[in-house]
């Protein structure tokens, strides 16, 4: 039912310019930190960021990176991500990371600078469309022409920014509206009129799904990033009801962390990478606990043989995720921890028990395909494999305050394998757009936020020369970022499905004329270490973790190794490549060629 | 579970109520060609001036499940305040405007005359050569008549796309501060109503 936007009728707490206006706003919001870049449309505010030191600003290189590190910022926080911009350039360069940042759901609020209003449609210096270009990848945004709304309209960025499915939300703030004076209102708590998110979940279907869980005889949880974006409080009531129904769970690349690894329940991750354990339990399941994710077409195969003969549950915040690529049996809107939480109460309240034999018997059906040990790769005494470099990085870590974020290709499979996470929001990577580039200035951003941490970017060559500028900003702010490059000289994921779909003709995937990253590293200021062979990379390992400045270390890894388990384009769970030898049996159909 | 039968398309009028903000239209429109929905006619008008609020009437076609999508997909927008399927919810109307221009001479100018009363279709411009009428009807009903008068004359041809609205006695999607200020402005005395801008 509609509820009219009402004329602000409250009494402004002070005068003040926009820009000021502007700092003000962010900061009643809670906001410490803004990643950004400045420019001719933005200098107001950065004038008031000058006069005032209540807000910190991070310089960083590319304004991409601005939005990465916002969004490292965020996800290892939960707190909303906040990135400054310029005009035309500024903006454009933006776009990137606010796709990055719809695609995975991540709160961020991006003030883009704009020409002056009586100049907007005029092709003036510096002009974009921007609200026009960020519309389809954001999922809000404003273009304020009246400095009496700009106070409102920085409360309920923040608002639709974090409120329901987060999200990335732009400003785009007319240089004329910097300089008026206007009104400043305190944020009042009713940031929006209409735009207000289900919380709670429906009593009778979550009553359902309850019974459901306490019938099945093949249960499974499939939790996803819905989970982390619920909060902390979301995972500890996850891990509640998984260990309660003694079901076991899974969790997607998004989901990391949402469940601890080292449980025996927890059958690692699913989908194109997934484990053979966590795809053939999610085919054969009898009831599926969808929380938090959106049956991605990673996470699927092919659609038709997916999990055939399943009772699907499917929590989400967003109902449009639901019945967009699976129809669902019972979908349940609202967030995840308050589900959960309702669901507890439920299954505690009708005094329900796991449902013992059937699960025993489950349990030892999902043993024979743990035994596969389809993680297990062939050591060599002096090449590097990549998986035995993260296995080692994961070890010598354990015990630190460690968060990981991922460039995109192979390296973040191998990181998202054999890499444990025992808690939310310690790993972030690009899941939905798989941007390269990402993990850097995330990296920046999880560092500003934890200083003391241990921040690594599992890294490949390839990716990492795409923001590899924010050195720079490593070197200004002493941020000891630890990039641990898995230099396999190869675009090693694009040279994989030239192998596997096109003959093995490695057309433009050889990562040409590299640097050498070790002079890299000095010529920012940073340290630079090297491993080649397997006796190396514990040395250099530790002396990248004891070393207090920026690390990159140049893992030299096998080259042609490839990424395993493997379901490729278009096949279905069943139809897994375990290892090299797989690959004869499985061609990829000719539909799934077409899949990207 | 996984259904594997084949599922019919259909027509569905839904009625969108939507803050009347810049770019609002571009938000919805932009969700159908983003996202490879059919637009089959779209209207889109303020209803309500003092709380901003426009209805948007789309006509659509797809499954149940790509119809449910786009009702969700409308839904998430920020600006969406509610989204009614017209089509599905119950017996609703249907009516559409249209401005049909024929030339021609002779008894098919009779003829024309005589086609548009039985339709009820007014005259509203007429030179030597040419009428100019006004229908409103179904949209079935409109493309009747636009196919007789085709049958007559050269023809021009302006539709407004469906407007739509629930029969019965239910407000689904009421438009309150102008009902409100409405309601104001009938119970001040007379004398009082000059002096107070609404
Ligand atoms: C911005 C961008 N461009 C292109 C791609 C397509 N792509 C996916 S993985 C990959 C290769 C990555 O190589 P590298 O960073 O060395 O990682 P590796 O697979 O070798 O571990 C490419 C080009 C992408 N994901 N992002
Ligand atoms: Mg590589």
């Amino acid at each position: 039912m509609a509820t009219p936007r009402t004329p602000n009728t409250r009494k402004p707490d002070a005068q003040m310019n926009g820009a000021a206006i502007i700092l003000k706003a962010l900061q009643d919001q809670g906001v410490e930190v803004v990643f950004g870049y400045p420019g001719g449309a933005v200098l107001p505010i950065y004038d008031e960021i000058f006069k005032s030191n209540r807000i910190r600003h991070i310089l960083v290189r590319h304004e991409q990176a601005a939005v990465h590190a916002a969004e490292g910022y965020a996800r290892s926080t939960g707190k909303v991500g906040c990135v400054l911009v310029t005009s035309g350039p500024g903006a454009t360069n933006a776009v990137t990371g606010l796709t990055d940042a719809l695609m995975d759901s991540i709160p961020i609020v991006c003030l883009t600078g704009q020409v002056p209003t009586h100049l907007i449609g005029n092709d003036a210096f510096q002009e974009a469309d921007t609200t026009g270009i960020t519309r389809p990848c954001t999922k809000h945004n404003y273009l304020v022409k009246d400095v009496t709304r700009l106070a409102d309209t920085i409360h309920e960025a923040v608002y639709v920014a974090k409120t329901g499915r987060p999200g990335p939300v732009v400003v785009d703030l007319p240089k004329d509206i910097l300089f008026a004076e206007g009104p400043y209102y305190a944020p009042n708590g009713n940031a929006h009129p209409s735009y207000k998110p289900q919380v709670k979940g429906d009593e009778s279907a979550i009553e359902r799904a309850v019974d459901l869980l306490a019938k099945a005889k093949r249960p499974i949880f499939y939790g996803g990033g819905g989970l982390i974006n619920a909060g902390p409080k979301a995972s500890k009531l996850y891990a509640e009801l998984v260990r309660l129904t003694q079901a076991p769970t899974t969790l997607t690349l998004m989901g990391l962390g949402a469940y601890p690894s080292q449980d025996r329940q927890f059958l690692g991750m699913l989908g194109m990478h997934g484990t053979y354990e966590a795809n053939l339990a999610m085919y054969n399941c009898d009831v599926m606990m969808n929380i938090g994710a959106r049956f991605d077409d990673r996470v699927t195969g092919r659609i038709s043989d997916f999990s055939p003969n399943s009772t699907k549950v499917h929590v989400d915040v967003d109902p449009s995720s639901i019945n967009k690529n699976v129809v669902v049996d019972l979908p349940i809107i609202g967030d995840a921890a308050t589900i959960l939480e309702q669901m507890l109460k439920v299954w505690k309240a009708k005094g329900y028990k796991a449902n013992a034999k059937p699960l025993e018997k489950w349990w030892a059906q999902i043993e024979t395909w743990r035994e596969r040990k389809c993680l297990a790769f062939t050591e060599d005494t002096s090449v590097i494999k990549p998986q035995h470099a993260i296995k080692r990085l994961y070890e010598l870590t354990r015990d630190r305050d460690t968060y990981i974020t991922t460039e995109v290709g192979q390296h973040q499979m191998w990181a998202a394998q054999y890499f444990g996470f025992e808690e939310p929001n310690r790993w972030m990577t690009s899941g939905g757009l798989g941007t390269m580039g990402y993990g850097l200035p995330a990296a920046m951003g999880v560092q500003i936020a934890h200083p003391e941490a241990t921040v690594i970017d599992v890294a490949g060559e390839a990716s990492y020369l795409m923001n590899i500028q924010e050195l720079s900003t490593l070197a200004q702010y002493r941020l000891p970022v630890k990039s641990f490059i898995v230099n396999n000289q190869w675009m090693g994921m694009v040279r994989q499905w030239q192998e596997l779909n096109h003959g093995g003709r490695y057309s433009e995937s050889y990562s040409e004329s590299l640097p050498d990253f070790i002079k890299v590293a000095e010529a920012f200021g940073g340290v630079g270490l090297r491993a080649e062979t397997v006796d190396q990379l514990d040395d250099v390992i530790m002396e990248m973790l004891e070393t207090d400045r920026f690390v990159l270390a140049d893992i030299m890894v096998k080259k042609d190794e490839n990424c395993f388990p493997m379901i490729p384009s278009g096949a279905a769970h069943y139809e897994m490549l375990l290892g090299p030898d797989d690959k004869a049996e499985l061609e990829t159909s000719e539909n799934g060629m077409v899949l990207v | 579970m996984n259904a594997a039968t084949e599922i019919a398309e259909a027509t569905h009028t839904l009625a969108v109520l939507v803050d009347d903000e810049p770019g609002v239209l571009a938000r919805v429109i932009g969700l159908f060609s983003g996202r490879g929905y059919n637009i089959e006619s779209l209207t889109v008008s303020s209803v309500d001036t003092a709380a901003h609020l426009s209805r948007i009437t789309i006509v659509t076609t797809g499954t149940p499940q790509i119809i449910a999508q786009i009702k969700a997909q409308l839904g998430r927008l920020v600006p969406v305040h509610s989204v009614h399927d017209l089509t599905l919810e119950g017996p609703h109307l249907e009516r559409e405007l249209a401005l049909i221009k024929i030339r021609n001479v002779g008894e098919h100018r009779i003829e024309a005359l005589r086609i548009a009363d039985m339709f009820r279709a007014r005259a509203i411009d007429s030179t030597l050569e040419s009428f100019v009428f006004e229908l409103t009807g179904s949209p079935s009903k409109i493309s009747a008549f636009v196919e007789l008068m085709s049958a007559l004359g050269a023809i021009e041809v302006s539709r407004t796309g469906v407007v739509a609205i629930a029969r019965g006695s239910n407000l689904d999607m009421p438009v309150f501060s102008t009902l409100e200020v409405n309601r104001k402005k009938a119970k001040q005395p007379a004398g009082k109503k000059a002096q107070k801008k609404a």
